[in-house]
C-alpha cells in the first residue's frame, strides 16, 4: 500500500468521485489557484486543471451565500463538496446548514434530498489563536438531519470522504489542520467505508479511551506508554459522531469497567458529555470508576504556545486521565466551572 | 407611486402588450384560486384547524400568477413564509396544499411542514422558507446547478422587500452575477416587513438600485398588474434562458391583510390602504377582460362560485383525511 499524506488522500479521493459522477463539483475560497494549485491545505490540489472552471470554483468571501448555493445545488441534482475555510467560518453558515439542508428533507415530508458535502478543519495548529483553532463538531450532532465526519487517518479520510460524497444527506466533514501533512498508508483502490462503523485501533483490557484525531494520536501514543505501568488501554476510534457506533464503545467498557473520553472541544457540554451520559446509563453496572473526559479547558484558544498548552489537552493530560480513572479518581481539566 | 431612476424600466401600464385571451383569462383564475385560498385562513383559525403561524398573501396575487405562468413547468420557484400564491400558482394541488396545513397525512409534507414549509417538488416548486432571506442561495445554487448540468430552465426566487436587508442577498446576487447564472430574483415589494416599512429600512430609494450594486440591471413593475407581471418575467426569464444571467424585478404590491392572522394592524395608516385596495390587482383584471369583451360578468361570477367550489371541495377531502400516525414523527429525517 503506497504511503500519503491525509491531504493527498482526500484530493485522490475527491479526484476519483469527479471522475466517477459527473454531478460532483467544489468550491470554495481559494480551492483553484492558492499555494502549489489548491486550497490552503492542498486538499484541492490540481482539480482546477483537471476538471475546469465549471466543476472547481474559487468563490468569493461569502460563506453563507456559498453553503446556501450548495444546498440549492443539491436540491435539484448536483453533488457539491463545499470548503469552508476553517471550521470557525461554520458560525457563518449556521442558517444554511442548520435551518435549511438539515431540515429539508424532514420538514417537506420525504420530498427533498441534500446530498450536500461540507468539508472543512478543526483545531488548534498552534498559534493560530481564538478564531482559527476551535472544534465545533459538538454544535453538529445536535442538529438532527446532519451527519458529522471526524477522520484521522489518510485511508479513513479518503474512505470516508467517498462515502460523504455518495451520501444523499448533508454530511460535516470536518478534517483536521495538524493531520493534513500526516502520512499513513492508503489502499491502490479507495473503498468507500460506511458511516457508524468505529475502529478498536489498540486492544486493551483495563480502561477503554474513546478519541478522535489528534487526541487520538496522543491517547495511542498515551496507551503504549502506560504498558509500563501496566495499564492495559483499548482505544476506539469513532470515526463518525452522527451517526455513531456506540455498541463498539459499550461493549469495550463492559469488558474493561472504566471509560475515557477525550476530545479537543471544550469540555463543557462537548461530546464527551453525551458519550459518556450514554455509558453510564447503558453499562452503569460494569464501570468500576467514575468516567473520565480529557477535553479542551473551557476557555477560548490562546495564542502564545505555552497559553495554548492550557487550553488543549497534551500527551501528559491524556496519561493523567488514564491514571486517574485507574485509580477510580476523578479527573478534569475543563476549569471553569459551569456555574461561573 | 412609482420613483422612476435612471437605468429603471418602469411598465406601468402593459395593457397594449400582446397576450392572448385565453392567457388572460387563466392569469385571473390562478389570481382568483390564490385569493379564495387564503381567504379561507381565518375560518380555519377560528375553527382551530390550523395552528402555528399562516402569512395570506391576499393583495399579492398578481406577482405569484403572473410570475409563475410566464415560467415552463420545469423552471423552478423558491418561496416565502408568504407562499401559498406561489405554490397555487406554479401547479400545486389544492387538496394537498389544504391537507398541509390541516396537518393531514396527505399533505405535501405528510404533516411536518405547514403553511411555513409548504412545498411540492413535483411541480418544482422548492419550499416555503421560514427564514427570510433563507432562499436566495437555494435559488441561485439551483441555478448553478442547472448551469453545470446544461439545462436552460431558469430559476425564480420570490422574496419580500424586508428580505433585501439579508446579507445573503448580496452574497448570492453577487456569485449568481459572476457566474452568469439562470435565476429571476423577484422582490414582491409589498410596503410591509411585518410593521417595519421600506422607506425606513432601505436605504436605497428604488429598491432595483440594490440589485445595481451587484451589476445586475433591475426592472421595476406594477406588481398590482398581472399583465406587467408576467411580460416583466416571460422577459427575464428568456434573458435568463439565453444566457444573460441573472435578473431582478421589483414588482410593487400590498400586503392587505396584517403580517399573519390576528395582526390588528396598529402601524398601518388605513387612508394608505384604502388607495391601494383601490388597485386589488383581481378586478382589475376583471374589468380589462369584461370591458375587452373577453368575459361576461356572468362569466367572471361563474369563475368565482367555480374557484370558491374547488377551494371548499379541498377543504372537505383534505379534512377528511386522517392525522399521520405519531409514529411518523420517526420518518423523513434521512434519505
Amino acid at each position: 500500500m503506497p504511503e500519503m499524506t491525509y491531504s493527498a488522500a482526500l484530493n485522490r479521493a475527491l479526484r476519483e468521485e469527479m471522475n466517477r459522477d459527473p454531478n460532483v463539483f467544489v468550491m470554495g475560497e481559494d480551492i483553484g489557484v492558492w499555494g502549489d494549485g489548491g486550497g490552503v491545505f492542498s486538499v484541492t490540489k490540481g482539480l482546477l486543471d483537471e476538471f475546469g472552471s465549471h466543476r472547481v470554483l474559487d468563490t468569493p468571501i461569502s460563506e453563507e451565500g456559498f453553503v446556501s448555493m450548495g444546498v440549492g445545488a443539491a436540491l435539484v441534482g448536483s453533488r457539491p463538496v463545499v470548503e469552508v475555510m476553517y471550521s470557525d467560518f461554520l458560525t457563518l453558515v449556521m442558517d444554511p446548514l442548520v435551518n435549511q439542508a438539515a431540515k429539508m428533507r424532514y420538514m417537506f415530508g420525504g420530498q427533498a434530498k441534500v446530498p450536500l458535502v461540507v468539508r472543512t478543519n478543526l483545531g488548534a495548529a498552534g498559534g493560530k489563536a481564538a478564531q482559527h483553532s476551535q472544534s465545533f463538531e459538538t454544535w453538529f450532532m445536535h442538529v438532527p438531519g446532519i451527519k458529522v465526519v471526524v477522520p484521522t487517518t489518510p485511508a479513513d479520510a479518503a474512505g470516508l470522504l467517498k462515502t460523504a460524497i455518495r451520501d444523499d444527506n448533508p454530511v460535516l466533514f470536518l478534517e483536521h489542520k495538524l493531520l493534513y501533512f500526516m502520512k499513513g498508508e492508503v489502499p491502490d483502490v479507495i473503498e468507500p467505508i460506511p458511516f457508524g462503523q468505529a475502529l478498536i485501533r489498540r486492544e486493551g483490557k483495563d480502561v477503554t479511551l474513546v478519541a478522535t484525531q489528534v487526541m487520538l494520536q496522543l491517547a495511542l501514543k498515551a496507551a503504549d506508554q502506560l504498558e509500563e505501568e501496566g495499564i492495559d488501554v483499548e482505544v476506539i476510534d469513532p470515526r463518525t459522531l452522527v451517526p455513531l457506533d456506540l455498541e463498539t464503545i459499550l461493549t469495550s467498557v463492559r469488558k474493561t469497567g472504566r471509560c475515557v473520553i477525550a476530545h479537543e472541544a471544550v469540555e463543557r457540554a462537548g461530546w464527551a458529555a453525551e458519550i459518556g451520559f450514554e455509558v453510564s446509563l447503558q453499562a452503569f453496572d460494569y464501570l468500576d470508576a467514575p468516567i473520565v473526559r480529557v477535553c479542551s479547558a473551557n476557555l477560548p484558544v490562546p495564542y502564545t504556545k505555552d497559553l495554548e498548552a492550557v487550553v488543549i489537552p497534551n500527551l501528559n493530560d491524556i496519561k493523567d486521565g488514564i491514571r486517574a480513572v485507574y485509580q477510580g479518581k476523578q479527573y478534569s481539566r475543563g476549569g471553569r466551572a459551569i456555574n461561573e | 407611486m412609482q420613483t422612476i431612476q435612471k437605468g429603471v424600466t418602469v411598465v406601468k401600464d402593459s395593457k397594449q402588450n400582446k397576450r392572448d385571451n385565453e392567457l388572460e383569462v387563466r392569469l385571473l383564475r390562478t389570481m382568483m384560486l390564490a385569493r379564495a385560498f387564503d381567504s379561507n385562513l381565518p375560518t380555519l383559525y377560528n375553527k382551530g384547524l390550523i395552528q402555528g403561524s399562516s402569512h395570506s398573501a391576499i393583495g399579492q396575487e398578481a406577482v405569484a400568477a403572473g410570475a409563475c405562468l410566464a415560467l415552463r413547468p420545469e423552471d423552478y420557484v423558491t418561496s416565502t413564509h408568504r407562499g401559498h400564491g406561489h405554490t397555487i400558482a406554479k401547479g400545486a394541488d389544492l387538496t394537498r396544499m389544504t391537507a398541509e396545513l390541516l396537518g393531514r397525512e396527505t399533505g405535501f409534507c405528510r404533516g411536518k411542514g405547514g403553511s411555513m414549509h409548504i412545498a411540492d417538488f413535483s411541480v418544482n416548486m422548492l419550499g416555503a422558507n421560514g427564514i427570510v432571506g433563507g432562499n436566495f442561495g437555494i435559488a441561485a445554487g439551483a441555478a448553478l446547478s442547472l448551469k453545470l448540468r446544461g439545462s436552460d430552465a431558469v430559476v425564480l426566487s420570490f422574496f419580500g422587500e424586508g428580505a433585501l436587508n439579508a446579507g445573503t442577498f448580496l452574497e448570492t446576487a453577487n456569485m449568481a452575477k459572476i457566474w452568469n447564472l439562470p435565476v429571476i430574483f423577484l422582490c414582491e415589494n409589498n410596503h410591509f416587513a411585518m410593521s417595519a416599512r421600506p422607506e425606513d429600512m432601505l436605504a436605497v430609494k428604488a429598491i432595483v438600485d440594490r440589485a445595481g450594486a451587484v451589476g445586475i440591471s433591475g426592472v421595476e413593475i406594477d406588481g398590482m398588474d398581472v399583465g406587467a407581471v408576467f411580460d416583466a418575467v416571460q422577459a427575464a426569464a428568456a434573458r435568463a434562458r439565453a444566457g444573460e444571467g441573472p435578473q431582478f424585478i421589483a414588482a410593487e404590491c400590498y400586503r392587505f391583510e396584517g403580517h399573519f392572522s390576528g395582526d390588528t394592524m396598529a402601524y398601518r395608516d388605513s387612508a394608505e390602504a384604502d388607495l391601494w385596495l383601490e388597485r386589488d390587482p383581481i378586478p382589475r383584471q376583471i374589468q380589462f377582460l369584461v370591458s375587452a369583451g373577453v368575459l361576461t360578468t356572468e362569466a367572471v361570477t361563474l369563475m368565482e362560485s367555480e374557484v370558491k367550489a374547488l377551494v371548499d371541495e379541498a377543504l372537505v377531502q383534505a379534512s377528511a383525511a386522517p392525522f399521520p400516525d405519531p409514529q411518523q414523527a420517526w420518518e423523513d429525517l434521512y434519505a
